[in-house]
């Protein structure tokens, strides 16, 4: 297929380019080399931003087993909408991705729904139970691009440090759930003011710090690849400054919402504010926007976490943690990062596109001859209310439902292929 | 005037609030003291009284509140509901809403549990306990027992003495002393008093002997010792060493003048010795004789609006 893309701001920091102009893609690529007659597809893209694909390495679908809150092809339309072309998907479904079998059937499901990329995170211990170690060649092989137990931390240390060791094989990353579950306890926020105030069991973070500092150390003793999971304390981008200035291998990545909210968000106790790690405070926030400005973190990951309305509609303490976020990532942080000129919009992008690819060695998308064709198109200046009647997501649970954001996805071309083309799916 | 539908916590109420509550709880009271003790005014108002948590104080005395007042009203516990057969919270209330019930008084071992139904429901909804947050009608009948003892708030210095951390009572008896303008004090050991107490501008003592002095009321919280599996005391003897209230303590450092306070139930010998609960400095029973009175004016205030629509 042919895609001839007339008159957009073509933006790509990673390669330099930041001007208006066309662009030509022939099959997966970009190209200089064809005549726009013979295009098969003409998007007329004055006024709009030819932005890399964004890249999540933090998602989780649901299939196989919660399909009532995701499934992969609604997964797929929700990132395609949000501008992302890749996405990995994070084991802890039902059964968990700790071998082969699962790892085919999500490549599978990926290719049935033809909408974005999706790459599968294999378990790091089998069933997730953090003893035994999964047969992490064979998954490499199966297409897993990363090993994680997400949404639960390796506890034994001992069983981290085998894991980063034997991932020199295949020298992948190791993706820790940084969380010492003692600490946490049956924690439902962030410890702080308002744990006090409403009488929720506080998460302190320290529970989150002292596991990055375990498994910095630990990345160091092995020199294994060590990637570190939603990020949300100041006290754990401390630890992360001392790991980046030794050299050690590790990476890390910061949702949205721990860059946008604070722990205050919950005095309403909308259930659409529970996620784990927990909301944590404005110093909190002020350093992880820091962080990721100096690239002390290196990536934003949605952590998209879909949860059906009736499993959030309880007790706060009953209701699951996590909420959706690949539909509103990038309008939520252009708006409110962005625009209030905290973070320039080439760290953004390099933050949602080139930096995320290479923790993970996904493909990204580069206007340049012969790049991948993984682009978004982008208004700027339109502006949209987020509504949960909206999502292509199969939930709703979002922390920033009503709010006003500017930037409206309105192209996602993934592959050359035109996978969302203002509202309309492939 | 209050014009509410739900009665969720003390940090909703404006003094003026509190004052009204009080005051109607007063003319409540007269009633009490009738031979017939029995009020026409709310016949026709259907209340369910639906406790998730084991009580035997505050649901005996709102289901005499609802009785003195002349409400149709039903008692729901856990054990009877249909919580146990996995049907969510929502569709429980949801459910007895449907069956025209007005007010619904919830108590819940969980934070939010009646803001939930409050937003969800067309039904006032009052707060009975939930979880650690708020207790908002035990305040209120510390309150009422505080006025008719000292007459005037201001300036009264009270000392809420225990397990400040797992305490609706205390979070919700600080909320309300703050807003009549007393100035609290907490005590109790350092790991049962959250890190960040200070967000409720309250004195931090955790050495009794150095509270009691000054002070016009201490407020002794029941120890829990449920808890105890949880590391936050090492031992109930080393509790009751650093903390009990004991009539030494009480004679040695108290004013002669001071008032003790207790929300029950009470561990007699632990937080508190016997001769103290039962000592004349002790209001224990006046706050719960309070209790009927308050909840009965609650439930008046909140019913107002549907009861005034119905003479219409």
């Amino acid at each position: 297929m042919k895609i001839t893309i007339k008159g957009a701001h073509l933006f790509d920091p990673n390669n330099n380019v930041d001007e208006v102009g066309d662009l030509y893609i022939e099959d997966d690529r970009v190209t200089d080399n064809f005549s726009a007659t013979s295009s098969q597809i003409e998007i007329d893209a004055k006024g709009l931003y030819l932005l890399p694909g964004f890249v999540d390495i933090h998602s989780h679908f649901r299939e196989p087993g919660n399909e009532d809150a995701e499934t992969i092809e609604t997964g797929s339309r929700a990132a395609v909408k949000g501008g992302y072309t890749s996405v990995a998907v994070m084991p802890n479904t039902n059964p968990p991705i700790d071998n082969e079998g699962v790892a085919r059937f999500i490549k599978e499901k990926a290719k049935e729904a033809n909408k974005c990329r999706i790459f599968p995170i294999g378990t790091i211990t089998k069933g997730r139970k953090g003893s035994e170690l999964s047969e992490m060649g064979h998954l490499y092989e199966a297409g897993c691009v990363a090993f994680s137990d997400d949404g639960e931390c390796v506890k034994n240390s001992a069983t981290i440090r085998r894991a980063l060791e034997y991932s020199l094989l295949i020298d992948v990353p190791i993706i820790e759930h940084p969380e010492d579950t003692t600490l946490t306890s049956e924690g439902q926020i962030n410890e702080g003011v308002i744990s006090t105030r409403l009488g929720l069991i506080g998460i302190p973070d320290v529970s989150e710090a002292s596991m990055v500092a375990r498994d910095i150390l630990l990345a160091k003793f092995t020199g294994g690849k060590l990637h570190l999971a939603h990020i949300s304390s100041e006290n754990s981008v401390d630890c992360l400054k001392y790991g980046k200035n030794k050299g050690i291998k590790v990476t890390s990545e910061v949702t949205p919402h721990h860059l946008l909210l604070t722990e205050e968000e919950v005095v309403h106790f909308d259930t659409n504010t529970k996620m784990k790690p927990p909301l944590r405070t404005k110093s909190d926030i002020e350093a992880l926007q820091k962080a990721l400005k100096k690239g002390i973190i290196d990536a934003v990951a949605t952590d998209h976490a879909p949860h059906p309305d009736y499993a959030k509609e309880l007790e706060y303490s009953l209701a699951p943690f996590g909420v959706v976020g690949l539909e509103t990532a990038f309008s939520a942080l252009y708006t409110r990062l962005v625009l209030s000129e905290k973070i320039s919009m080439e760290g953004l992008i390099q933050s949602m596109t080139n930096k995320p690819a290479g923790i993970l060695n996904l493909p990204v998308g580069e206007i340049k001859e012969g790049g991948t064709a993984d682009f978004t198109l982008v208004d700027l200046n339109a502006e949209w209310t987020v509504d949960p009647a909206k999502f292509a997501s199969k939930s709703a649970n979002s922390p920033f439902i009503g709010w006003k954001l500017k930037g409206v996805i309105k192209f996602t071309i993934v592959g050359g292929i035109l996978a969302f083309n203002e509202g309309e799916f492939l | 005037m209050m014009n509410r539908k739900d009665l969720l916590g003390i940090e909703d109420l404006s003094r003026e609030e509190i004052e009204e509550i009080l005051e109607v709880a007063k003319s409540m009271e007269e009633i009490l003291e009738r031979p017939i003790k029995k009020a026409p005014t709310l016949r026709g108002i259907t209340i369910a009284n639906l406790f998730f948590e084991p009580s035997t104080r505050t649901l005996s005395s709102f289901a005499l509140a609802e009785k003195r007042l002349s409400a149709d009203s039903i008692n729901l516990s856990a054990s009877s509901s249909s919580v146990l057969k996995g049907e969510t919270l929502l569709d429980t209330a949801r459910n007895i809403e449907a069956m025209e019930v007005d007010i619904i008084v919830i108590r819940h071992s969980m934070p939010g549990a009646p803001h939930l139904l409050a937003k969800r429901l067309e039904a006032s909804v009052v707060n009975a306990g939930d979880g650690t947050h708020e207790h908002p009608t035990q305040t209120l009948l510390d309150l009422m027992t505080i006025r008719k003892r000292f007459s005037e708030f201001d300036k009264l210095k009270v000392a809420i003495i225990g397990d400040i951390r797992h305490s609706r009572v205390a979070r919700s008896l600080i909320l309300g002393l703050h807003k009549m303008g007393c100035e609290v004090t907490v005590c109790g050991p350092p790991t049962l008093i959250p890190k960040w107490m200070d967000v409720f501008k309250v004195g931090i003592n955790y050495n009794i002997e150095e509270v009691i002095p000054d002070k016009d009321i201490l407020y002794i919280l029941r120890i829990q010792k449920e808890r105890q599996d949880q590391s936050f005391l090492p031992s109930m003897r080393e509790y009751i060493k650093y903390y009990s209230l004991t009539y030494e303590r009480l004679k040695k450092y108290a004013s002669p003048e001071i008032v003790i306070m207790h929300a029950g139930p009470m561990n007699r010998g632990i937080e508190i010795e016997s001769r103290v609960a039962d000592s004349e400095f002790s209001l224990i029973l006046d706050q719960v004789t309070a209790g009927v009175a308050v909840r009965m004016s609650i439930l008046y205030l909140l019913s107002r609006r549907k009861l005034n629509e119905n003479n219409n």
